[in-house]
Parts: C-alpha cells; structure tokens; sequence
C-alpha cells in the first residue's frame, strides 16, 4: 500500500486544474504583453484568473499580485513595506521600521526578517508562541511601537498546524491604527490554510495575504499576495513592467490559469463542508494514536488546529528512523527532527513552542488531504506501532 | 516510484538499519561506552565483555542501543559485528572510516553519524581497561 500523508509538503494536481492550464502550454502559448491575438489571449486568461483569485479571497482583482510562489509573495509582503517606509518618516526620524511577527514563521517570513535586522534595514520583534504554539492579540499589541510598520503573523503553521486568531489580531489591529499617525499593515501568511479555513480578508482583516499554489491543487512555481488597495508596496523584482508594476517578468501563464481555477474550485464549496472529511479523520487518526500507543504527545493546540494536520512527539525516538520506516512500508510523513534537515538544526517551529531539542527529534507530522481514506489510516497506525516499538527497543532511552 | 528515502542509504546500511546486529545489552559488561552526538544531539551505548584466551585479550561479545537517524542505527550495529572476536590490538584499525567503507559509504550529511561509533567504541575499551587496573 502507498500512503501519502505529507499534503503541506505539497499536493497534486487537480483534475479540472490539469484540464483548464494545458490549452497555455500547447495553442495559447502568447506573452501576455503581446499585442496580437496570441498576447491577448494569453492576457484575457490572466486577468480571468485574477478575478477568479479575488472572488475567493473576497478581494478586487486589482488587488492581486502573481508570484513565483508563496516566498516571493511573504519576501514581496515583508520587504515591499519596509522598503516603502524605510524611504519615508522613519529615514527622516531617524529610526528604522519596526516589524512584528512570530517565531513560528515559515522560513520565507523568519529568513526575510532575520535579513532586514541584519543589515540594518528595519527592527524586528519575534513573538514567542504559548506552550500551544498560538500567539495572542495580547502579545501583538504589547510588542507595538510608534514606529511599527507591519505584523505578519502565519494563519496556520506549516508544522505544527496551529491556526492563529489572525481576525481578532487584525481586529486589534485597526483599532489601534484609528490612534496612530503612521498605520501598521497585517500580513498573514495564508499558504496552509487557503483549503480548509475561512479566506475572506475582509473577515479576516488582514491588509496583506500570501497564497501558494501547489498547496491547493495547482502545480509549483505560482502564489499570490493580495494587498489592499492602500497598502504602500514597493516591487523587490526589476524588469519589466508586469502585474501593476509591482513585479517584474513575463507572467508564468498557466500557472496563473491553474491557480485561478484551484480557488474557483474551492469557492465552489463552504470551507467548512470542503474541512469535513478530512478533520473527521485526523481526529480518528490523533485519537487512536494517542491511545494505542505509549508515550505519545500532540505537538501544537488541538482545539485551534488544522484540520489535516496530525503531528505526535513519540519519546526516545529518533524521527528520520521513523521516516525511514514508514517510507519502508510505503508511508510518506515529515519530521521535525535535526537528522533530516540538511543543517542539522531541531525544527525552529518546535523549538520556539516547547523549547526541548529531543521532542523536536521525535515529532512526525501527518498530513492529510482530500484523497486521504480511513484505511489509509488504518494502516498508517498499524505501522506505526509496530515501527515505534522496534525503535525503542534499539533506543537507549526510556524505561525498559 | 521505485525510489524512496531508502534510496539515499547503500544496500548494506538499510540491511543493518531493518535487522541490527547485536542489539542491546549485557549483564555485567566488562566495559561500557555512552556518547552523545554534539552535531544533532543523538546518542549511543556501546556495551563490551572482554575475555582472555593464550594471552590476548579480546571482545566476546557487543551490544549497543542508539537513539538516532538510519545511519546512526546502521554503523552502531556495523561496529559491533566488526568488533566480536577481534583481540584489542586489533581494534586500533576501526575507525569512523572503516566502519562507512563496510556500510558502502554514507551521504556527506550522514558522515558524522558514524563518529557516534568510533568514539563509543574508545570509550568503552577505555572503561574496561579503568576496570582491569583497579
Ligand atoms: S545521528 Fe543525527 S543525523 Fe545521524
């Protein structure tokens, strides 16, 4: 049997998604800026998808940006604001832009932040998550200042698949910005969420919103930032005068048409009928691991959690040995662990949250996705019994 | 789909990773090797009993127990099966690279993996021989 379980890594491509991209890699194959018949073919799909994108996110078209993925779209987000503002009041004051996020970030966030600290670009707050892995309205709001810029804070973590309450932050958020002289803008990395949770911006109340592609059912290599009409961005791509003039380069044309269709597919649905299923069966799966097998912890809240996200601390394991077994018997899962990162460094995610290097080393995470059956799963815990115990047994770790 | 993470590692070291030799330990080892992993935090008991025969002295029987990824797993049951039987001059020759070359080699991040081995390995003969002293 092959299991995949690992859909936050990435997911296939959907059926109608396949079906609407691939008239733009055979006849339509026209440059948008073309002015001829091809060009505006080409053009015409574009535009179709960006309306498309922004009827899901319940945007204006002209609010959204295509990118190369989710990281242009987080990069575009971070650095397009604070180039903005680095030019403007803060140069003269002499202070830097101030940016807020978390520490749970993923990487395209956290790297970008650590870079603009480093060169001197901007200051940065990084907010530590509660023993839960959430961050609160609370936090947001005490770590403000008068020269803050941006919060970005991620709606569901990649890892750990913590949903954040990004509507009450964002909710706080405005309400501050009514006082203040300089706004504060609010990013949410959406990437993880964009198919079970609520991506309406106006609920959300969020100024900026990154979406990536191949999370959802179109291929790799395209995302999306919506950005409110006020937002301030400044392009971090040169070149041509593509997307608004906001990012440069030739559009990435069915990859755009892929990514429009894949949220036209979604809108078709409630969030909440599309989250059924899979949340019915992460919590069979989260359930019966819990009880079957010893020494088992959740990682991350389970009340304020995704709903195909399962990831367990199994103690005095190792987590590439478990991969490496599961991937034995046909199961594709991901870890935390530092043996499998090519840095050998623990997951920053667990890290920040638990503060425990060795519970980073045990954790596995599951995904689920819309294909995921209960036999799947079935045999996913079968394995995994067997497979936890055989590791212990060769662990010097634990009581034995 | 024919490959998988399995594919990263030789043929030797998933042998040695789904059926380790000599796991465990011993009662009343004559020498014991704990060591941890600096570079991922992983960690490693070797377990020795050493006996003497014409003179020489040499390693009856080896267990070990690790908490670590594939590789670790893979060069600490690769050690123990190098290790029994061979008297304790021979052993100076076993090293991480001994051990790897054995395996069919390891991928360059796993190469500190096998280090674990060597120096549970030197720990534990420098245990027995504290022993035999006092
Ligand atoms: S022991 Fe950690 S990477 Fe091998």
């Amino acid at each position: 049997m092959k299991v995949y379980l690992d859909y936050s890594a990435t997911s296939p491509v959907k059926n109608e998604v396949k079906k609407a991209l691939l008239p733009f890699l055979e006849n339509n194959f026209g440059n948008p800026s073309s002015i001829h018949s091809w060009g505006q073919v080409a053009r015409t799909a574009v535009e179709k998808a960006r309306t498309q994108v922004a009827e899901f996110l319940n945007s204006k078209p002209e609010e959204i940006i295509f990118t190369s993925g989710g990281t242009e779209a987080d990069n575009l987000a971070v650095r397009g604001i604070s180039n903005w503002s680095a030019k403007g009041k803060f140069q003269i004051s002499n202070s830097k832009p101030h940016i807020i996020t978390s520490a749970i970030e993923h990487y395209a966030i956290l790297r970008t932040c650590e870079y603009l600290e480093k060169n001197n670009l901007a200051e940065i707050t990084y907010l530590k998550p509660n023993k839960e892995g959430l961050i609160t309205k609370e936090q947001v709001k005490k770590a403000v200042k008068k020269n803050t810029v941006l919060a970005s804070v991620i709606y569901v973590n990649n890892e750990i698949g913590v949903i954040q309450p990004i509507r009450e932050i964002g909710k706080m958020i405005e309400k501050e910005n009514e006082k203040r002289e300089n706004k504060i803008y609010f990013h949410t990395d959406a990437v993880q969420a964009a198919e079970y949770l609520p991506m309406n911006v106006d609920f959300l109340h969020v100024d900026l919103l990154t979406i990536s592609g191949h999370k959802i059912g179109a291929p790799k290599g395209i995302g999306a930032l919506y950005f409110r009409k006020d937002v301030p961005l400044r392009k971090i791509i040169f070149g041509g005068e593509q997307e608004m003039n906001l990012r440069a380069g030739t559009e990435n044309v069915a990859g755009i048409v892929a990514l429009g269709k894949a949220t036209e597919v979604l809108r078709d649905k409630k969030y909440e009928i599309r989250a059924e299923k899979t949340l019915k069966l992460r919590d069979y799966f989260i359930d019966r691991v819990l009880k079957e097998i010893s020494e088992v912890e959740l990682n991350g809240s389970r009340q304020s959690r995704s709903p195909n996200n399962a990831n367990f601390y199994f103690k005095y394991v190792e987590g590439e040995s478990i991969l490496l077994s599961l991937d034995l018997v046909g199961i594709a899962a991901s870890s935390g662990s530092a043996c499998t990162s090519l840095s050998l460094k623990p997951s920053h995610v667990l890290m920040a949250t638990y503060n425990n290097a060795e519970r980073s080393h045990g954790s596995i995470r599951f995904t689920l996705g819309e294909k995921t059956t209960k036999e799947e799963i079935d045999y996913t815990i079968t394995n995994l019994k067997t497979i936890i115990k055989r590791l212990r047994e060769i662990s010097p770790l634990g009581v034995k | 789909m024919s490959k998988n993470i399995s594919s990263l590692y030789s043929k030797k070291v998933m042998e040695h990773f789904s059926h380790p030799r000599n796991m465990g330990t011993i009662k009343n080892p004559s020498g014991r090797g704990r060591v941890g992993n600096p570079v991922c935090g992983d960690l490693m008991e070797l377990q020795i009993k050493v006996e003497k025969k014409a003179g020489k002295e040499y390693i009856k029987e080896a267990k070990f127990q690790t908490f670590g990824c594939g590789a670790a797993i893979a060069t600490s049951s690769m050690l123990t099966d190098m290790i029994v039987g061979k008297d304790l001059k021979e052993l100076k020759k076993i090293s991480n690279q001994t051990i790897v070359e054995s395996l069919d080699g390891l991928p360059p991040v796993k190469q500190h993996c096998s280090v674990l081995a060597e120096e549970a390995l030197v720990k534990a003969i420098a245990d027995y021989k504290k022993k035999v002293k006092q």
